[in-house]
């Protein structure tokens, strides 16, 4: 018995949680590991290619940034990511998976183009976008009550119904778009108001962007606030730290969670408006293009924070930018995008650790002591 | 004649329903553990393109296909690429305690990404109209039991499939009398229940939660496989697997957990999905609602499992956290 315990084998290192670190230090980490992100993938499309990955950076920068045009659409990306990533964000806080952004984007979506399409002509065009609005934010909201009401009540798991909930968003946007083709038989619905643009954001100063990331641009700092200065946003986050904490100091759980469920969803529906009114006047299935999952990501990122998710969507977009053209101008495949993010994330999501732990080296105990 | 047409649609269920099987039998056996892998839409998409790659190069590099190789060279490979896959979730989620949503829907994307390059990239190379077909492997995948032919309706429901099909419910049976009937099965729920009372009972929790999520992951990439070799009667199309993956998640809720229950789930998935097709008159909108159903009935459950609160119909306790010994 003594024996054994004499052999048995000291682990070489073990592992501690870290204290607290520096900001500075814990963002050079994170700098770190996105540079080794970028050496990895560079590799990768070597190997795939045989190109200069130098020539490979340059055309990542030019499509991002090369032209007046590509900066607009990348302002605008950011601003619709940025978007849904606030929506997510105070959902999560609270520890409320909300994967179903996706299907609250494409709830907001359909909202609008139904308001655009059914009523679009016959009133007039502030009536028309204020219920615009409204209908969206409330086909947003709705989509995510739905879970957050059995979560709140029963604890029904929320992350695979919001998951569900997804597909059965999409089927609904594909039932509409069978029933609103335009042409018949094209299954699309083309755009909506060609002629009249009714319900359509207006353009500012020619550009017709603007007033999405304007409009994103306030969200941002608002949502900031609301999480780090109002009475709710503190609610949100005893709630996410300990339900139990919560209902002890009295605060209502279940209303906190339905009442932030409905926010996030509500925002998302805010993206789905913008998306339709303000950027691509049609819908289709895949209109939310999987950003309800990379919002979860982004909002991730950025620990939470509004501010900082500035950087992290920015981020994001600018590999995707990057990654596409890279795919366009050395003629690849475009999912190399995929891959190239994909790497990307397991190295930034990989490097938390370091953030948060550190590795003690065990020191060698002497021979029979 | 209304008899042969439920037989068709039997069988047309039971050849979707087998993706999905995979699928959830490896994310069972994954989530016993603990790890919730959203990865594995991902992970489906690896193992179907590895096992194109394997069967792409064995058939170049040969003229007489040996069948014995055919079958064993794209298995191998999907099973490989699969595993890898689980493993980064793995290395990510367990040793390095990252957040198991997150990680595994980069992994959806990356794995959604490999899959499309390189499945996309041979087409493009040698392949015709943005696919490339392994007809030649495809068709030893597929071969039926040779007296499938002579019994009718019923050897079309019961004989007809490939052997991945067979395997596919020998994998999930297997699973059920692993999980319930061995003291190591015991042990993967205790890790997935409460991975600290696990630990202090003496359990390698770090092994048996990699262990599973690799397993399970490599279980899930053979889903890929039978779609591309069977399904498909080996075409690559890019983005032609959809979101079967996400659908497998959703039966493992479906089946509670249980593998063996996965069985019927997934031919009754597989029914669903293809309902609209066999009810005559349909509308091309109605066709689409039809298709919300497995996702529907999905939901049902969940929310009539957690009212019920039957403990053994709940997910595992410790679901999508990472376990750290030192944290209380």
């Amino acid at each position: 018995m003594s024996k054994a315990s004499e052999k048995a084998k000291e682990p070489l290192f073990h592992i501690a949680k870290r204290p607290s670190m520096p900001m500075w230090k814990s963002w050079l980490i994170r700098i770190a590991a996105i540079a080794a992100a970028l050496i990895v993938c560079a590799a990768i499309v070597v190997m795939l290619t045989d190109l200069n990955p130098i020539e490979v950076y340059v055309s990542m920068f030019n499509g991002a940034f090369g032209s007046k045009r590509k900066i607009w659409s990348l302002l605008q990306n950011i601003a619709i990511l940025l978007c849904i990533s606030l929506a997510v964000t105070p959902a999560f806080k609270m520890r409320f998976w909300n994967i179903g952004a996706e299907g609250q984007v494409l709830a907001g979506c359909l909202a609008t183009a139904a308001c655009m399409i059914l009523i679009g002509d016959k009133l007039p065009s502030p009536v028309l976008i204020l219920i615009m609005v409204i209908a969206s934010i409330a086909a947003g909201a709705l989509w995510s009550v739905i879970p957050a009401f059995f979560k709140a009540n029963w604890n029904t798991n929320e992350t695979l119904f919001t998951l569900m909930m997804n597909y059965v968003a999409i089927q609904l946007v594909s039932f509409f778009i069978t029933i609103w083709e335009n042409p018949k038989g094209s299954a699309s619905i083309g755009i909506i108001n060609m002629n009249s643009q009714a319900g359509w954001f207006p353009s500012l100063f020619g550009q017709k962007y603007l007033i999405n990331i304007i409009i994103v641009a306030v969200l941002t700092v608002l949502m900031y606030i609301y999480l780090k200065y109002s009475k709710h946003g503190y609610e949100i986050a005893v709630v996410g730290e300990s339900e139990n904490t919560a209902r002890y100091v009295g605060m209502n759980v279940k209303k906190v969670i339905i009442r932030t469920a409905a926010l996030s969803g509500a925002l998302c529906g805010v993206a789905g408006l913008l998306l339709v009114a303000g950027t691509d006047h049609t819908m289709s299935t895949e209109t939310a293009g999987g950003q309800g999952f990379t919002a979860i990501m982004v909002s991730w990122l950025a620990k939470f924070n509004p501010l900082l998710m500035i950087f992290t969507s920015f981020l994001i977009v600018f590999l995707e930018k990057g990654a596409s053209e890279i795919a366009m101008a050395f003629r690849l495949n475009e999912s190399i995008a995929d891959i190239l993010t994909g790497i990307i994330l397991f190295f930034i999501i990989g490097c938390e650790f370091f953030v948060n732990y550190q590795i003690i080296f065990n020191k060698k105990h002497k021979e029979g002591k | 004649m209304m008899f042969a047409s439920i037989a068709t649609f039997i069988q047309r269920a039971v050849v979707q329903g087998i993706p999905l099987l995979f699928g959830s039998t490896g994310e069972m056996i994954t989530e016993k553990s603990g790890n919730l892998n959203l990865g594995i839409p991902g992970i489906m998409y690896v193992g179907g393109v590895s096992g194109v790659i394997g069967a792409f190069f064995y058939e170049r590099s040969t003229d007489n296909i040996n069948a014995f190789l055919a079958v064993i060279i794209p298995l191998l490979a999907a099973i490989a690429g699969s595993a890898l896959m689980a493993f980064i979730y793995s290395f990510l989620t367990i040793t390095l305690r990252a957040n198991q949503n997150v990680t595994g829907l980069a992994l959806t994307i990356f794995g959604e990404g490999v899959g499309n390059f390189f499945g996309g990239s041979l087409a493009n190379l040698f392949g015709e109209g943005g696919s490339i077909a392994m007809t030649a492997t495809s068709n030893i995948f597929r071969t039926p039991f040779p007296f499938a032919d002579k019994l009718g309706a019923f050897g079309k429901i019961f004989f007809s499939y490939g052997f991945l099909a067979y395997s596919a419910i020998v994998v999930s049976l297997f699973a059920a009398w692993y999980l319930n009937r061995t003291r190591s099965g015991l042990h993967l729920r205790s890790v997935g229940e409460s991975p600290s009372t696990a630990d202090a009972a003496g359990i390698n929790v770090t092994k048996y939660k990699y262990l599973a999520t690799c397993i399970g992951g490599a279980i899930a990439g053979l889903g890929g496989l039978y779609y591309i070799m069977d399904y498909t009667s080996g075409v690559w199309t890019n983005g032609a697997f959809g979101d079967r993956g996400w659908l497998a998640i959703a039966l493992v809720i479906f089946a509670l957990w249980k593998p063996n229950v996965g069985i019927l789930g997934s031919i009754l998935f597989g029914g669903l999905y293809i309902v609209y097709l066999f009810i005559p008159g349909l509308s091309r909108s109605s066709q689409e609602l039809f298709k919300m159903l497995p996702y529907v009935v999905t939901i049902f459950v969940l929310i009539i499992v957690s009212m019920r609160k039957k403990r053994e119909y709940q997910p595992p306790q410790s679901l999508g956290l990472s376990y750290f010994r030192e944290e209380r």
